[in-house]
């Protein structure tokens, strides 16, 4: 599917980006007219999965982790974070509500949340190469303004 | 993040408010046992009203703080959620474990 818009980048697996990561995804969202509720999915679903990437993929060290953002046709706003860490040594168990390697930190409900809050959700992981998830939610906008070059 | 806390017989009350995420968890989790420690509420009230925005993370700290009030044989009370962080809350199924006030309306 070819995309309408999109944006891309790459930073540092440090946690001061969790909040980077979040406003920026709200920041290219504006441009496709969500309510306050889908703002808050978006927001919330970056948050997890890019807090995953800093806390699971490199858990003692600093890797690259990367957000693409794309609007594709019929105002569905599609992200994917991508880690080059650990990764998942068994994708279905990490996807269990409240099951978490991280301690009392965490509570293990990131992708229980991830799932809930978007329409489509899908997470592909290898260990010792990295870990992809890709979300999608189609945004109720005002159904008119398709970007124009 | 900031931390104002009152307290009134035996009542606890900490309102939060800002982003509540992994980076301000640890020491949002901290600040908040620190307060139980010191003051040995019988009541624990988390006031979400400055709450701006909430992932996981917050419901992390709320299970944490559960647990301290458990000890103390006091009980855990969540206020003024607004709407975001409560939608996290009730995804985690936090409503069958702590007792949560919804936002007061303006009034
Ligand atoms: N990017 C990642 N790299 C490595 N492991 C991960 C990654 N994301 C998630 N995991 C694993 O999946 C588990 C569940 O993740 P999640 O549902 O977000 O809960 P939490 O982050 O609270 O542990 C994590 O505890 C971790 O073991
Ligand atoms: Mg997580």
């Amino acid at each position: 599917m070819k995309p309408e818009n999109e944006a891309a980048v790459q930073f540092p697996s440090l946690s001061a980006n969790e909040a980077f990561a979040r406003q920026l995804a709200a920041a290219f969202a504006a441009q496709m007219d969500p309510t306050l509720e889908e703002l808050g999915d978006l927001k919330t679903a970056v948050s997890e999965a890019v807090t995953n990437a800093i806390v699971h993929a490199y858990p003692d060290s600093i890797g690259p982790v990367s957000l693409r953002l794309r609007r594709l046709p019929g105002n569905v706003l599609e992200i994917t974070v991508k880690d080059r860490g650990r990764g998942i040594p068994d994708v279905a168990k990490a996807r269990e509500p409240m099951f978490t390697t991280g301690g009392a930190e965490r509570s293990g409900m990131g992708f229980t949340i991830m799932e809930s809050f978007m329409n489509s959700f899908s997470l592909r992981s290898a260990p010792g190469k990295g870990t992809m998830v890709r979300m999608r939610k189609k945004l109720t906008g005002r159904g008119e303004g398709s970007c124009k070059p | 993040m900031q931390y104002t806390s009152l307290l009134q017989d035996k009542r606890l009350t900490i309102l939060l408010s800002g982003e509540i995420d992994h980076h301000a968890a640890r020491e949002t989790m901290e600040a908040i046992t620190a307060k139980i420690d010191v003051y040995l509420p019988r009541r624990c009230v988390l006031d979400f009203g400055g709450v701006s925005f909430m992932d996981s993370s917050g419901i992390a700290i709320v299970i944490h703080t559960l647990r301290a009030m458990e000890e103390l044989e006091g009980e855990l009370w969540l206020a003024n959620i607004p709407p975001q962080p409560m939608k996290v809350l009730r995804a985690a199924g936090i409503e069958k474990l702590v007792r949560l006030g919804a936002e007061r309306s303006p009034a």
